[in-house]
């Protein structure tokens, strides 16, 4: 008896006809009935199974499509694993992920009318499982990939996809646009969210202008997308398909997926159309981000130190606080070399460590403030300099503006996700 | 009619809302709202079958950019605006769909799964249908037999429909999510009489559980066929006395369509597949929907060779053949009706009209014609459904989904639906059932026979409180006021509030605390039962006063012991000679002329045992 075939069991509350599927534990056989419902049946239950018919092994090969290459733009779709066009088999529930610039097209039929679509997988991960390692695979997938795309888009789970943006950002100096975009109700539904968003996507990818971003739904209605700048976006929502707002800073546009127009909303860097991409994956592992809060233990600080971490972000309260009984750990931080730098677990807001007392002291300890910069963006940011730059250059740089991380005006509109768009 | 012999099979399909705290899947309450937090605007897209392909039909559909508006509101949250995965089932709707189960002598399954139904016509924003396979095997018994129950499946309910504007469907979010249990009969029933019974008895069982009461919380579907007709499932049957007339007439109409069929054989019927434009015909006709369609539009003609006179024949009272066709040009085109040749003169078309249309289109008296005057492509695309009906009526009776009418005639509603695509909800683990401890509640039978052993209620009125609306409210003041008689209560619920009803009182302002709030009144002797009638028309009239305001507002603040003895010792000096004379037998008199004017203010019982003790001391 083989998961697929089509199995007659027999219980002591009647008999059930149906296809066996994978079962969820050991202690259960699941049918699928021919009502189409799924059932499970106790194995102690059963009392004779028979096999009626072997099962058929479903086929995901499909004919090619043929689509005329009729555009004069190309964009690259770079798959990670994300749920943007896997497959369901309907028979067991299971998710096959394929990936191919044809399965694209069949999903979202649509993006053929914008530009000519390539496609592949690169990663089959699931974003949770992100390391900084396929971050360097997906920045050396870019530069393969650009030799075919005007622009390039990848897809990827929401959960990190704020760093792998932020990573890029640092690592990939591209002469072209580079989209992440994801979905956060799967494909497999009628009501997803990842159409408008890799439509979206398409559309931006098409556009004169280079830079990392990701793009992502306005608000819950199925209406407008938004393109955020990849180092100041943030998932701030477990579920909503609204979840990523840019954090102290505007939006960079607004795309309307059925019209296909952009309207910008903020100065972007414009393409010379030259193709022109260089990385550089060089990355130092050993940073830590650490939450401060009250009645924290900072020997923490001192385990990431004794372990030979070279880099600690603080995620510091309000304006960048730390509470006064663990200034001695990190003191010994910056004595034995570590760089120790500030952002605020506020998200929102900068950190300015002249305020209160409590800063000061950070200060005279050696704790760099890093203005209005995000944590995440923050940490993988001390990564890059850590791997490319000498000590002292890494504590000029972390606070400087490099990609955008950093903006020296607060805009007043760039709160609460209420952008007054 | 000789149901047995035209081979009549009926199953019944009951969706009954449950009476749960929450909703199914989220922590909504289960309450109806009209009130309106903000709108959503969605798409629904087909998603990719198991083949990796869009059904072309779906595409389609989809590319007429159908956009959908969900308004939220204190009844709705994210997981109705599918902003949240679902939560974990309402163990409360398991433990009451298992309870009903177990009335339809069900046998349940090992382990449930929460499966994903498809539906992209916009009334679940997720795009699919939550439902769950619990029980399977049962049955109840009728007074005509015993009827199969084959399934009793837990799901949520959609979103309710509320406009559509322009392109956009409007749905407000309250009744998604709202637990329902769906029961399936297998085609046991064989009669209209046994139809309705068994819808009467599963009723009967359901209100033995937690379910939902009134307008809306249970609907009935009914599948219909018989020999040589077909399998027509008819929507929407809301009302018991309904049931049986649905199936009779829808008989009717499956016999009276085979009719048609053998007549038009006969006759070598034939249904032309060509559409006329017969505009100029009808360039000065005087009718005025001809009139008025012309302003922007066509008359559009088909033939059908020998249908002469079938057309206009009554199929179920009130409606034809050609109802028929009228029905799918509606449904399928929009069109406000088509007109044909066995109706006319009529409209305005005159005889002269008439007789110019057969000599255009070369046809003669026993062949139809039937027009539809509208703008062109409308015009067209009803003639084309008004074909493909003709030409079922050559085959027969046609498989399809009907609403039922207030009348128990049906309509055309659509297509009979293919095989569900489902599959399963990946955001719910699977449910062991075993786990899941469920009392068996009483039968109906056995809980009249207890309200009348333990409330000593009549079997007339055990029979009305089994089934009241006030059932677990009555159980609930019996225990709460044991000085109060049962009956009493009963009567008050079941009697009392319906005989207001009847004067025009809007009850359903009175609510469980004004309820609480007049037993209480009478336990403690505020209130005289002579005045339970007042009081509950105090509180239709102001549900926002309290018992107290009232008393005083209807003049019925009960007297304490000394103010009657007082007043029934002014009647007694009053009437002093009376006594005298009369004696003993002077109460009854007494007793009349202190109601009289105690009525309503003190308990007559109170009465009676005070003037009887003040008559003693007299004598």
């Amino acid at each position: 008896m083989e998961i697929g075939d089509v199995v007659r069991i027999e219980t002591d509350k009647g008999v059930f006809e149906g296809l066996l599927l994978p079962s969820i534990d050991e202690n259960v056989i699941t049918l699928k009935l021919k009502n189409g419902y799924n059932i499970g049946i106790l194995k102690e239950n059963i009392k004779n199974v028979r096999v009626i018919k072997k099962g058929e092994k479903p086929k995901y090969e499909l004919p090619p499509l043929n689509i005329e290459k009729k555009h004069k733009k190309t964009v690259s779709i770079l798959s990670t694993g994300g749920t943007v066009a896997s497959k369901v088999d309907y028979s067991t529930g299971a998710v096959h992920p394929s990936f191919t610039a044809d399965d694209l097209i069949r999903a979202v039929p649509e993006i053929a009318d914008i530009a000519n679509i390539e496609g592949r997988a690169i990663l089959n991960i699931l974003s949770e499982n992100m390391k900084p390692k396929y971050w360097i695979k997906i920045a050396e997938e870019i530069k393969k990939e650009a030799k075919r795309a005007d622009g390039i888009v990848i897809t990827h789970g929401t959960d990190t996809m704020n760093y792998t943006a932020a990573a890029l950002s640092f690592m990939v100096n591209a002469d072209f646009p580079i989209i992440l975009t994801g979905a956060q109700r799967s494909s497999d539904r009628p009501s997803s969210d990842a159409y408008l968003n890799l439509l979206s996507s398409v559309i931006a990818a098409k556009e004169n202008i280079k830079g990392v971003f990701v793009v992502m739904h306005e608000t819950s209605d199925d209406k407008y997308c938004l393109l955020h700048r990849g180092v100041k976006v943030r998932k701030c929502h477990s579920s909503r398909r609204d979840a990523f707002l840019s954090i102290n800073s505007l939006p960079i546009a607004k795309i309307d997926p059925f019209s296909k127009n952009i309207i910008y909303l903020q100065e972007v860097e414009r393409s010379e159309g030259s193709k022109k991409v260089e990385i550089n994956t060089k990355l130092e592992e050993k940073v830590a981000l650490i939450k401060v809060y009250p009645g924290m233990d900072g020997e923490i600080i001192r385990y990431y130190v004794d372990k030979g971490y070279k880099g600690i972000v603080l995620e510091g309260t309000g304006l960048g606080h730390a509470p006064e009984y663990v200034f001695d750990d990190i003191k010994y931080a910056i004595d034995n070399d570590v760089v120790v730098i500030m952002t605020t677990q506020t998200i929102n807001g900068r950190v300015n460590m002249n305020v209160y007392s409590n800063g000061r002291k950070l200060l005279n300890l050696g704790v760099i403030g890093c203005e209005d910069m995000l944590p995440e963006v923050a940490y993988v940011k001390l990564m890059y300099l850590l791997a490319n730059y000498s000590l002292e250059d890494v504590k000029k740089l972390i606070n400087k503006n490099m990609v955008g991380e950093i903006n020296y005006r607060s805009d007043f509109k760039a709160y609460g996700g209420n952008y007054g768009l | 009619m000789d149901y047995n012999e035209i081979g009549l099979k009926v199953g019944l399909e009951i969706h009954q809302q449950l009476n749960t705290e929450r909703k199914l899947f989220c922590h909504c309450p289960t309450e109806l709202t009209n009130e309106v937090k903000g709108e959503v605007e969605r798409i629904l897209r087909a998603t990719l079958s198991e083949l990796g392909e869009i059904d072309r039909a779906a595409l389609l559909e989809m590319r007429k950019g159908k956009k959908f508006i969900y308004q939220y509101n204190n009844s709705s949250c994210l997981v109705e605006l599918d902003e949240e995965p679902p939560h974990m089932p309402s163990e409360e709707a398991l433990k009451i769909a298992l309870q009903i189960a177990m009335l339809l002598n069900m046998k349940t399954v090992d382990v449930a799964y929460v499966m994903r139904k498809i539906v992209i016509d916009g009334s679940n924003p997720s795009g699919f249908q939550r439902t769950i396979f619990l029980a399977y095997d049962g049955y109840v018994e009728t007074e005509d037999g015993k009827v199969r129950i084959e399934s009793l499946c837990l799901e949520e309910d959609a979103a309710r429909k509320v406009e559509e504007r322009g392109d956009k469907v409007v749905y407000n979010l309250d009744r998604l999510g709202i637990p329902l249990v769906e029961i399936s009969t297998a085609p046991d029933i064989n009669s209209p009489k046994m139809a309705r019974e068994t819808a009467k008895r599963i009723g009967e069982i359901l209100r033995m559980c937690k379910v939902k009461r009134g307008i809306g919380t249970i609907r009935q579907d009914i599948n219909i066929s018989i020999k040589d007709g077909a399998r027509v499932e008819i929507k929407g049957v809301s009302e018991l006395y309904l049931i049986e007339k649905v199936v009779e007439y829808e008989v009717l109409r499956q016999l009276n369509l085979l009719k048609i069929r053998d007549e038009l054989k006969e006759r070598n019927a034939e249904v032309i597949e060509e559409i006329y434009d017969v505009t100029d015909i009808f360039k000065n006709c005087n009718s005025k929907i001809i009139k008025r369609a012309l302003k922007d539009g066509k008359v559009k003609a088909i033939v059908l060779k020998k249908f002469g006179g079938l057309v206009g024949k009554e199929i179920q009272p009130g409606r034809r053949l050609g109802t028929e066709f009228a029905d799918r040009a509606k449904v399928i085109a929009g069109v406000s009706g088509i007109i044909h040749t066995d109706e006319l003169p009529k409209y305005g078309i005159t005889e002269e009209d008439v007789k110019r249309l057969r000599e255009f289109l070369k046809v003669d008296e026993d062949d139809a014609i039937v027009l539809v005057a509208d703008k062109e492509e409308k015009a067209n695309k009803a003639l084309q459904a008004v074909i493909e009906r003709a030409k079922e009526a050559l085959i027969g009776v046609p498989e399809e989904t009907r609403k039922a009418n207030e009348d128990g005639t049906t309509s055309y509603l659509r297509p009979l639906p293919g095989k569900a695509r489902m599959y399963p909800e990946t955001d719910i683990p699977p449910i062991f059932i075993k786990d899941i401890e469920v009392e068996r509640p009483e039968l109906p039978e056995e809980k009249i026979e207890r309200f009348k052993r333990e409330y000593m209620l009549s079997d007339e009125l055990a029979k009305k409180m089994v089934f009241s609306y006030y059932v677990d409210l009555f159980e609930e003041l019996c225990k709460r006021f044991k000085n109060i008689k049962p009956t009493l209560i009963a009567k008050t619920l079941e009697e009392s509030l319906k005989e207001i009803k009847r004067e025009g009182y809007n009850i359903e302002n009175i609510k469980k605390q004004h309820l609480y709030s007049l037993f209480d009144a009478l336990s403690s002797g505020k209130l005289a039962k002579e005045g339970i009638i007042e009081v509950l028309k105090g509180f239709c009239e102001m549900p926002d006063k309290d018992i107290d305001e009232i008393l005083e507002i209807k003049g019925l603040k009960g007297l304490s012991r000394e103010e009657v003895e007082k007043i029934v010792e002014e009647i007694i000096n009053e009437n002093i000679n009376i006594i005298k004379e009369k004696k003993d037998k002077a109460l009854g008199y007494l007793m009349g002329r202190c109601m009289a004017k105690l009525r309503g203010k003190a308990d007559g019982k109170m009465v009676n045992e005070i003037l009887k003790e003040k008559i003693r001391n007299i004598l």
